[in-house]
């Protein structure tokens, strides 16, 4: 059967959706985990947690499901990336799970019973539910820069070398730190538009100032790391972007700086580094100046700017082998067949319209702050 | 060589947390759409009573919910973490239906889900019973893409295998689709939710009944639950029945080892009531036979045998035997991809290869197999047959209990006889009969298949990660310490909910010069 679309840009299409997948996550998700991590610190008095739990209370669980999202449509689309990352990551996702677990049920549970110690173990765990998973993450893409320690036999098997500590390097702790920093920041900028003004939203925008500078110092070290460390893979010899999805045919090797190389070919990529750096910059004019929809908008676009970097930089690398460069994934050598992305397009062509137009009816529904009161007057707030 | 300890361990980690997820899901299933019977019943007659009884249900839903969600994520992920192979393997095919579910189910429910807590005062009473329906249909909706990446587990249709990519390929996306084991399993399953969310609204009332305490509230609960619950079980046991005729074509083994059947049963094949079945010596004694029964529900005949498992494992043993030829063929396409020949012999018997990959249990390279080693392989074809003998009983019995439940049930209130206190204990201890069943109904499923991941395809002790023993004994004593803890959480706080009752928040929350609700008459 002869398909509309080729095999090279179908595969060109769900790497960009991988990204907006990964985008959409930190977006929405982003200022939740933010504002979990944030929760402690922001907000002193029962009133003012269940203020804050409030503000993200209703719709933290949709913007969930782009995670979970992107777990099945990386299995769909990029099957190798999800059997290797997920696997060769295997006890950091754990600790993202068992975070993830938790505040679900944190969020439901807390507010359920009156106990002052029940009620702080649950923020805490509203903590631990936000800031593990947002500094995981970020070590998980530093290593994904780095490369990850495994290869593949005939069978296309893989096998790993690495382990739990071996994942937190310098480099990758300063991205876990970078990711932190930019969804405390886009947490505090959620705050802003949706907390009451008062105490809470003065602590808030006070640590969102120092996550915004912290980003701007982070996000321009790891521009250091990745040209002067030791980062970077190259293909060479031949590529066929419509070959078929075996990685042991494609030849690479380690090239320190290569992480830069699409800048040279492709001038116009700047402009990823540039969002994120100008985003975090609007958002702090928005902090200082009290202008809220600017703080919010210029860390959303740090977020964008952010995630588009690492995913340009790498192109078309999507996971490389620190121990056998020759195993790395690419986007040419890793998808699922030609017919199973054309037909997962369509679907997503039909659904992610949908997916925006609810999700934007139920934010509009639930729009205006949060206060410190209405949980007295509303017995369905957390 | 695979490391055996490491299948083990992943099997009983996926066990666990799939077993643990499936105590929530069905629950989730059924009473989102007993809400939606609940709020309709308000939303035309709006009395404010059957307001009282949505929401209050509503509360037990979402504590449920919670971790129905929190435990789902989990399963999204475990696939890579845990089968690496298994995804690469079949991800082209098995990874469409969890990224649809995604897109077509789990958004709906998760971002709907809010609003239906949040938004009784946002939205018109019209306005949040449609929202209300969007929860129900996102969580059946996602039980049905989950079910047809399962049904293509059990019948691996519309694929094929590429040996280029080593892996298996979509060939036709509506056969997989349209999976006639993917559609009996869909309906089974939903149906068996139903079934546990009435026992759990009927099991509750009738708690309350006894205690005189919240008595229209609770009449009115049982009566829809009755009527629910009746259409239910009757569906889950007919639609079941559906599911054993899908095995017959597609998982002979199954349907043979759930029956103990060793020997083929000449037409028309009788059903074993009762027996001891016996691993050591491959048969089952004692047996009780019902003649015919067991022909008419998996043939839809009297003139067809059913094979037995001593008949299954000498047709494994010949698909061996041609399997390893297969495997042959792949050896040298991987040398050289250019091989003509070796792709023209890799057409005959490409459809026997996944049968050569069970001898990779035994030795490295399945074209080194001892004869002796290819008869081993072929015996492992047969699952637990005495766990799939009883799982088997025991499930259909709690079907036949749940048809006769709620068949008295309804006679009761339509009876207007519902302060009946036999019939209410009765309700009250009933109520983890039908998650005791579902859980067996899961086993019997995945238990029933193995040694396979995929039928005939893909064998479970290659689809594992290459982890260490080490990494999974922590995770899974990371899980099981979270879910316990989850589980006791869970359990004390929907006590709490229903000791509280359906009226708390309204004598909380009432102002001051609000009308207190009125005793409740006995029947709307």
């Amino acid at each position: 059967m002869e398909l509309p679309i080729d095999y090279a840009t179908l595969r060109l299409i769900w790497w960009g959706l991988l990204g907006v997948l990964l985008i959409a996550f930190a977006l929405t998700d982003g200022f939740d985990l933010g504002v979990g991590a944030l929760l402690p610190f922001v907000a002193k008095t029962d009133e003012e947690r269940r203020m804050v739990i409030n503000t993200v209370g209703a719709t933290w669980e949709g913007n969930q499901v782009w995670f979970v999202l992107g777990g099945g449509a990386i299995f769909a689309a990029w099957p190798f990336v999800y059997a290797i990352s997920f696997s060769g990551f295997y006890l950091a996702m754990f600790l993202v799970l068992a975070a993830l677990i938790l505040r679900p049920v944190a969020f439901k549970y807390r507010s359920k019973r009156p106990g002052k110690a029940w009620r702080r173990f649950w923020d805490w765990a509203l903590f631990v539910g936000g800031f593990v998973p947002a500094l995981v993450f970020g070590v998980a893409v530093g290593n994904v820069l780095i490369g990850a320690p495994f290869r593949l036999d005939s069978d296309l098997r893989s096998f790993y070398d690495g382990s739990l500590l071996g994942l937190f390097t310098p480099f990758s702790l300063l991205c876990g730190l970078l990711s932190v920093a930019m969804l405390v920041l886009h947490g505090a900028a959620w705050l802003g538009i949706k907390a009451e003004r008062g105490p809470v939203s003065a602590r808030a925008r006070a640590i969102g100032t120092v996550a915004g500078l912290l980003g701007i110092v982070l996000f321009i070290g790891g521009g250091l790391f990745v040209a002067w460390g030791d980062l970077g893979f190259r293909i060479v010899g031949a590529v066929d972007p419509s070959g078929v999805s075996n990685p042991l045919r494609t030849a690479v090797v380690a090239a320190p700086g290569a992480w830069l190389d699409n800048y040279g070919l492709y001038p116009w990529m700047m402009a990823a580094p540039v969002l994120g750096l100008a985003g975090i910059v609007a958002a702090l004019i928005g902090l200082w100046r009290r202008s809220e929809p600017l703080a919010f908008a210029g860390s959303a676009i740090s977020v964008i700017g952010i995630i588009s970097t690492v995913g340009l930089s790498m192109f078309p690398f999507i996971l490389p082998s620190s121990i056998d460069p020759a195993s790395s994934l690419t986007v040419w050598n890793s998808s699922s067949t030609h017919l199973t992305l054309f037909i997962m397009l369509g679907v997503t062509v039909v659904f992610l319209p949908l997916i925006l137009i609810y999700t934007a009816w139920v934010y509009k529904v639930l729009w205006g702050r949060s206060t410190t009161t209405d949980f007295k007057t509303n017995p369905d707030l957390y | 060589m695979i490391d055996l300890a490491v299948v083990d361990l992943s099997r009983l980690q996926f066990a666990l947390t799939a077993l643990y997820h499936f105590l929530f899901v069905p629950l989730t299933l059924g009473l989102s759409f007993m809400l939606v019977i609940m709020e309709s019943i308000y939303v035309m007659t709006r009395r404010p009573i059957w307001r009282t009884i949505t929401r209050f249900w509503g509360v037990l839903f979402g504590i449920n919910f919670a971790l129905g969600v929190a435990t789902g994520i989990t399963m999204e992920f475990q696939f890579g973490m845990n089968w690496a192979y298994y995804s690469h393997y079949v991800g082209d095919i098995f990874g469409a239906p969890l990224a649809i579910e995604g897109l077509m189910a789990f958004f709906l429910e998760a971002t709907f889900v809010g609003l239906m807590f949040f938004g009784w005062d946002k939205l018109s009473r019209v306005g949040h019973l449609f929202v209300t329906f969007m929860v129900a249909l996102g969580t059946n909706l996602s039980a049905l893409w989950i079910l047809i990446a399962n049904g293509w587990m059990q019948n691996p249709v519309g694929s094929t295998f590429n040996p280029d990519t080593m892996r298996m390929e979509v060939t036709d996306f509506m056969t997989v689709l349209f999976n006639p084991v993917a559609q009996a399993k869909f309906v089974h399953t939903v149906s068996a939710g139903y079934v546990i969310a009435a026992v759990f609204v009927l099991g509750v009332s009738a708690f309350y009944m006894l205690k005189g305490r919240h008595v229209g509230f609770a009449k009115r609960s049982m009566t829809v639950a009755a009527a629910f619950g009746l259409a239910a079980s009757l569906s889950v046991v007919v639609l079941g029945d559906e599911s054993g005729y899908a095995l017959t074509d597609n998982q002979k083994m199954k349907l043979a080892a759930l029956e103990a059947m060793w020997e083929t049963e000449p037409a028309p094949a009788g059903l074993t009531a009762f027996g001891i079945p016996s691993l050591e010596d491959r048969k089952t004694h004692y047996e009780v036979k019902i003649p015919y029964v067991l022909g008419l529900i998996s043939t839809r005949s009297i003139n067809k045998p059913v094979e037995g498992i001593l008949e299954l494992v000498a047709t494994a043993e010949t698909r061996i035997e041609r399997g390893v030829l297969a495997w042959d063929a792949v050896e040298r396409i991987k040398a050289d991809p250019t091989d003509m020949t070796a792709r023209a012999d890799f057409e005959i018997h490409r459809n026997d290869l996944g049968y050569a990959l069970l001898l990779k249990r035994y030795v490295a390279d399945p074209r080194q197999a001892t004869p002796e080693q290819v008869v081993q392989a072929a015996w492992s074809t047969v699952p637990n047959v005495p766990l799939m003998f009883w799982a088997f009983r025991i499930m259909a019995g709690i079907g036949f209990l749940m048809i006769g439940l709620f068949a008295t049930a309804f006679v009761l209130c339509t009876l207007r006889k519902h302060d009946t206190r036999w019939f209410l204990w009765l309700a009250v201890l009933a109520m983890p009969l039908p998650w005791i069943s579902t859980e067996l109904g899961w086993i019997l499923a995945e238990v029933g298949r193995q040694p396979w991941a995929v039928e005939g395809v893909l064998p479970t002790f290659l689809g594992a990660s290459s982890l260490s023993v080490g990494q999974l004994w922590g995770t899974i004593i990371g899980f099981t310490v979270l879910y316990g803890a989850l589980a006791v959480v869970e359990v004390g706080l929907i006590l709490h909910a229903i000791r509280k009752g359906p009226f708390a928040e309204q004598e909380a929350f009432a102002a001051p010069d609000a009308p207190t609700p009125a005793p409740a008459p006995a029947v709307a």
